[in-house]
């Protein structure tokens, strides 16, 4: 099935957002995996195919504003639907951010990386309703918002009780 | 939904993105992110760190590890934190492990504990953080700790557990197969789910499955199909729904499976057969998630059983594709073409024209389709034209990988298809001329071994005509700088061979020029070897015919510094070379006779010709040979071999000490063939390549492994490092026969004349026979006109691909015109704006074909608000740098104080949008507001965030107010 390599963002500058690797990288290959795909993506013309052909590997990206997307594929796979999986993830980023914009993940990198975990597991599309992983991206926050209020509460109580 | 805007970070952790996010080049971001190290490396060991403090500490350094920095100081602390109560922490405890490691990371121990406690934990959020952890981090060694929790929560009242806990066990079955073949039937099981998104999921483990063993799944054929027809009848729930598509994904990966299923099985395709008919029916090629769909059906006709409808509503498809103006749909086309082209090889005519336009295309990622297609439909009537396309292709670009590749595959198909010797060896010189750094060192054999052949007919004189042309061509060719080394070697080898063998050139222009090719590859030995071997053999040949022959002085001054090289293997190819020169006619044709490398090297096992030599040592008080079974007694040489085996088999330490270095000790006992190789190298690693060939062939020529065994005692005896002929004059004589076999086989090793290449390649050879109707054709790419082709100048355009640039352009405009033709015999084609996904603002453009958006009540940019705009954007342009600029220096107030202008401001810097979806110029972006009062309008949101940042001290925005642009919208 459609094994997904690798994501990466990366903003029109070349600088890196958010990187996740499914399949076993090294960093040093990880470094050279994103000096060499920058290169290659962020200068390619508009109006081209939004995929490369990269070490025998596909790699499927698009721009979105400042920020490219982009999933690295096995050469056999479907690269129109890596294209929509994309698309379902940043609707799903826009959905949870509200008009998600590139300073939002820039901040809350960690969510995309939650959000993410919740989109894709092994490399491979787990969910492919926006509701579902609304809602458990959702249950985890609110569950957090919890764990921050009483951390919140306990702290005041300490706080007031040593005053 | 969600907490918005809440960056719940400290105003630290902010200004260290802030400051990466300025700065201006990767050294400083370097120096930002290393000084960010120093300071967690010391902050993260302080003591009785609050945990919300730690819990930023670790973002830190996934941030730090992101940018491509080694945080490994801090791994430990990430697993720390997955042994934490608290959902919030272990949340990113694991996410910053899963991040961190690869499953073979020696801290993955520490987890498994963990892991194993939080699977079994009632708060279903824990296990869903657990089972990602357990995706990526659990091993092969690991996966019976999970094993048994994961397969129990298959059954979770949570389907988000169950769905996680199924990829899960797709993971495991991954990594070792043979961990879960006992679990097998869960995922059949899993497939009957209740929930779509289990089902889904499911369906990733049953793809791999069904890839291993087909014939185990045949039963779930017919469920399979039910389950697609219902998917594409709309039955799921319309969470699933995308972009009005019901379930795609779904829908993809059933095709994805049913392909697996019906390949070659007539009776299950049957079974698919009118649901897929039914999928290309409501196929909707107006949107990109439709056209996954379609491709997708198309790969599944292409694999099951042939049925003529669905291959005719495939053929619609791609011609629908390859009509578009999208580049993605062209491409789609041309891979479906591929993939169809097996089973129906007329397909690829009828879009003769569209498949030379994209083989022109500017794209190289369309052109190397395109090149894949070409290869795939290469037959002896076009190859010429295919070849010589690709490497002009070849010759262009520099990404080695695909250099590699392709040349590999023009000599594939040239090898195959070559319609003639000459064509052969002109195509072979451009792809090593180009290339020959990248090919197979095998390629380079073959070549030479095919000029010694010939091409298999017998035909003399078609032979000698190719060596002809092969000399004269290198000939020329040396003139030329930077030739790779591959390339020179079969040049000298074909050179020292056929290089005086028509009379047409001396001897000693000969020896000239191979002494100029080893002056001026003074560093490469192989290739000073091959000129000095070749050298030796043109003195032989002339030698031998009865000619004088004067000594270069370039040559003696050559062989005088090669006899002091440091290459054991070039000294004695030089003595060799002064020992030839020296001996009479008759010596010289036994020990070089020409144009005999293809000839079978006899030899004599017993070695008879040394009695002689031996009698009259021993009687000169020589001792007597022993055999080495006789001296080591019980340690034979067998047991050594196996023990060795047993070694690399097991890959253990040793702990033992090593045996003595056996093939040391002169012997003729059966010894292994790798064993005997082994002996070789040692004292010099550029013979090995070049002595193994030969003895290797010399093998399979006689069929006897034992052979070498006996050159390896001539070897000892003689005290010689490797197996040549020692150029004593006393021996030589003597010997003939083995002498001969010596020098030879430094002379055969590369196109060591090898019995199974020539059976293959004679089995292809019928091919190349072109029937005379073809012939006619031969120069076509297409091999005949089709139906869709109406101009004949398409075809002659192909044909000369060389041709020169007023040619090109002629056929140019001719394809131009009957293009035109086309399109108006098709005005229904769809707008193509819509299915362009290159353009990246043609997603924001699409709006008017999501569902989502719509529901969300997105901002629907139609058209007709962007033409309106598009005039005053178009005026407007020039001012955005000055605006932009202003904002730069103007910092804090503009942006916030002027939303309009912002916006101006992104879309000036988002380069490539098309006129038609310039849609944020100052009206536009008021309108927009207008139209979307209740999705929080991303202007205003954008200016929340800039508030929020701004009060955090951090300003981002004035670097570049891109990060505020809406990534939908």
């Amino acid at each position: 099935m459609t094994m997904i390599h690798f994501v990466l963002l990366i903003s029109r500058q070349g600088k890196v957002r958010l990187t996740k690797w499914y399949s076993p990288y090294s960093q040093k290959e990880r470094s050279k995996v994103i000096r060499e795909l920058s290169g290659i993506v962020l200068n390619r013309g508009p109006r081209l195919c939004n995929f490369v052909e990269w070490r025998g590997y596909k790699v499927v990206y698009k721009r979105y504003a400042s920020l490219y997307f982009c999933m690295c594929i096995d050469q056999e796979d479907n690269v129109l639907e890596i294209l929509e999986i994309i698309h379902h993830y940043v609707e799903i980023l826009d959905r949870y951010f509200g008009s998600v914009c590139e300073l939002d993940l820039i901040f809350n990198f960690h969510k995309a990386y939650f959000i993410l975990d919740e989109l894709l597991l092994a490399g491979e599309l787990q969910e492919s309703s926006k509701r579902t992983v609304a809602r458990i991206v959702a249950a985890q926050d609110a569950l957090v918002e919890t764990a921050k209020e009483q951390a919140s509460s306990i702290s005041n109580i300490i706080a007031q009780a040593t005053k | 939904m969600g907490s918005h805007g809440g960056w719940g970070q400290s105003k630290e952790f902010l200004d260290l993105v802030k400051s990466i996010g300025e700065a201006r080049s990767k050294a400083e971001e370097d120096r930002i992110v290393l000084r960010e190290i120093e300071t967690l490396k010391r902050r993260i060991i302080e003591p009785d760190i609050p945990k919300r403090k730690m819990k930023e500490y670790i973002i830190r350094l996934v941030y730090v590890e992101m940018l491509g920095h080694d945080a490994s100081f801090g791994y430990i602390h990430a697993v720390k934190m997955t042994h934490d109560d608290s959902l919030l922490l272990k949340r990113t405890g694991y996410l910053a492990v899963t991040l961190f490691l690869n499953d073979d990371h020696d801290l993955i121990i520490l987890i498994v504990n963990t892991i194993q406690k939080d699977l079994k934990s009632d708060n279903y959020l824990v296990v869903c953080a657990a089972l990602n952890a357990v995706c990526k981090l659990i091993n092969e060694e690991t996966i019976p700790a999970v094993l048994p929790q994961v397969v129990e929560l298959l059954g979770h009242p949570k389907e988000a557990v169950r769905k996680k806990a199924i990829m899960a066990l797709h993971r495991f079955h991954q990594r070792s197969p043979s961990s879960v073949t006992h679990l097998l039937s869960n995922f059949r099981k899993r497939l009957c789910d209740n929930d779509p998104g289990v089902m889904g999921a499911t369906l990733c483990p049953l793809f791999d499955l069904i890839t291993v063993d087909v014939n185990s799944y045949k039963d779930l054929v017919i469920s399979l199909v039910s389950i697609l027809k219902q998917v594409a009848e709309r039955r799921l729930p319309k969470t699933y729904d995308y972009h009005q598509m019901p379930a795609p994904f779904i829908q993809i990966k059933l095709l994805k499976i049913l392909a697996l299923l019906g390949s070659g099985d007539k009776q299950a395709s049957e079974n698919m057969f009118t649901v897929v008919g039914d999928i290309f029916r409501k196929g909707d090629s107006t949107s990109n998630i439709g056209n996954a769909v379609l491709y997708e059906c198309i790969c599944c006709v292409a694999s099951i059983y042939p049925n003529p409808k669905l291959l005719e509503a495939a053929a619609d498809v791609i011609s629908r594709f390859l009509k578009s103006d999208s580049h993605n749909l062209k491409y789609m086309g041309i891979d479906s073409l591929s993939r169809l082209i097996k089973t129906n090889p007329e397909i690829a005519e009828q879009h003769q024209l569209a498949v030379i336009d994209c083989l022109e295309d500017p794209d190289d990622t369309l052109k190397r389709k395109t090149f894949e297609l070409l290869y795939k439909m290469t037959k002896s009537s076009n190859v010429e034209v295919i070849v010589d396309r690709m490497i002009d292709y070849m010759i262009s670009i520099n990404d080695n990988h695909y250099k590699t590749e392709i040349a590999s595959r023009c000599v594939e198909l040239a090898e195959q298809f070559a319609p003639s010797n000459q064509w052969f060896i002109q195509t072979m010189n451009k792809v090593f001329e180009h290339a020959g750094d990248l090919v197979n060192s095998k390629v380079a054999h073959n070549l030479m071994r095919l000029i010694a052949e010939g091409f298999g007919e017998d035909d003399d004189a078609a032979d000698s005509q190719l060596r002809s042309s092969a000399v004269e061509s290198y000939l020329r060719i040396l003139g030329e700088p930077k030739l790779p080394s591959v390339f020179l070697q079969v040049i000298c080898w074909v050179l020292g061979e056929y290089g005086t063998a028509d009379r047409k050139f001396s001897a000693s222009y000969i020896i000239g020029k191979l002494c100029d090719v080893a002056e001026a590859h003074s560093n490469d030995d192989i290739v000073k070897a091959y000129a000095v071997t070749a050298m030796m053999k043109v003195f032989a040949f002339e030698i031998a015919a009865g000619r004088k022959v004067d000594m270069l002085p370039e040559c003696q001054s050559l062989v005088e510094e090669l006899s002091a090289s440091h290459s054991t293997d070039l000294q004695q190819r030089a003595y060799e070379l002064q020992t030839v020169i020296g001996i009479d006619a008759n010596a010289a044709k036994n020990i070089l006779p020409a144009d005999a490398s293809c000839e079978e090297i006899e030899i004599d096992k017993d070695l008879p010709f040394l009695n002689e030599y031996v009698q009259q040592a021993l009687e000169k008080g020589a001792q007597p040979y022993v055999t080495e079974n006789e001296r080591s007694g019980v340690l034979n040489i067998s047991n050594f071999g196996s023990q060795e085996q047993q070694e690399a088999m097991s890959h253990s330490l040793r702990f033992e000490a090593y045996e003595l270095p056996k093939p040391q000790v002169p012997s003729m006992p059966p010894v292994t063939l790798t064993a005997s190789t082994e002996v070789v190298p040692v004292n010099d690693p550029y013979p090995i390549e070049m002595l193994h060939d030969p003895l290797s062939t010399s093998t399979q020529d006689t069929g006897s492994a034992e052979l070498k065994l006996r050159l390896e005692g001539v070897q000892k005896k003689w005290g010689r490092p490797v197996y040549s002929t020692p150029p004593l004059p006393p021996v030589v004589p003597a010997s003939h026969n083995t002498t001969e076999n010596g020098i030879r086989q430094h002379d055969v090793a590369g196109p060591a004349p090898s019995k199974t290449h020539d059976v293959s390649y004679d089995s292809r050879k019928p091919k190349v026979e072109i029937p005379p109707e073809k012939q006619k054709l031969a120069a076509s790419l297409f091999g005949g006109s089709s139906k869709t082709e109406k101009k004949p100048s398409t075809t002659s355009k192909v044909a000369r691909t060389s041709s020169n640039a007023a040619e090109k352009s002629q056929a140019k405009s001719s394809l131009g015109s009957s293009e035109k033709a086309l399109e108006k015999a098709l005005p229904s084609q769809p707008l193509p704006d819509l299915l362009d996904l290159g353009e990246p603002t043609v997603t924001s453009a699409t709006p008017s074909v999501d569902p989502f958006k719509q529901l969300e009540g997105l901002l629907d940019f139609s058209a007709t608000s962007s033409l309106n705009s598009g005039e005053a954007d178009e005026t407007k342009m020039p001012d955005f740098m000055a605006l932009y600029g202003e904002t730069l220096t103007s910092g804090q107030s503009s942006s916030p104080a002027d939303p309009p202008l912002t916006r101006g401001n992104d879309v000036d810097l988002l380069e490539g949008f098309s006129a038609a979806t310039n849609i944020s110029s100052l009206g536009a972006s008021v309108t927009i507001q207008q139209i979307q009062p209740q999705k929080g309008p991303s202007l205003k949101d954008a200016l929340e965030k800039d508030a929020l940042v701004r009060q955090m001290g951090v300003t981002p925005s004035t670097q570049n107010p891109n990060l505020f642009k809406d990534l939908l919208g």
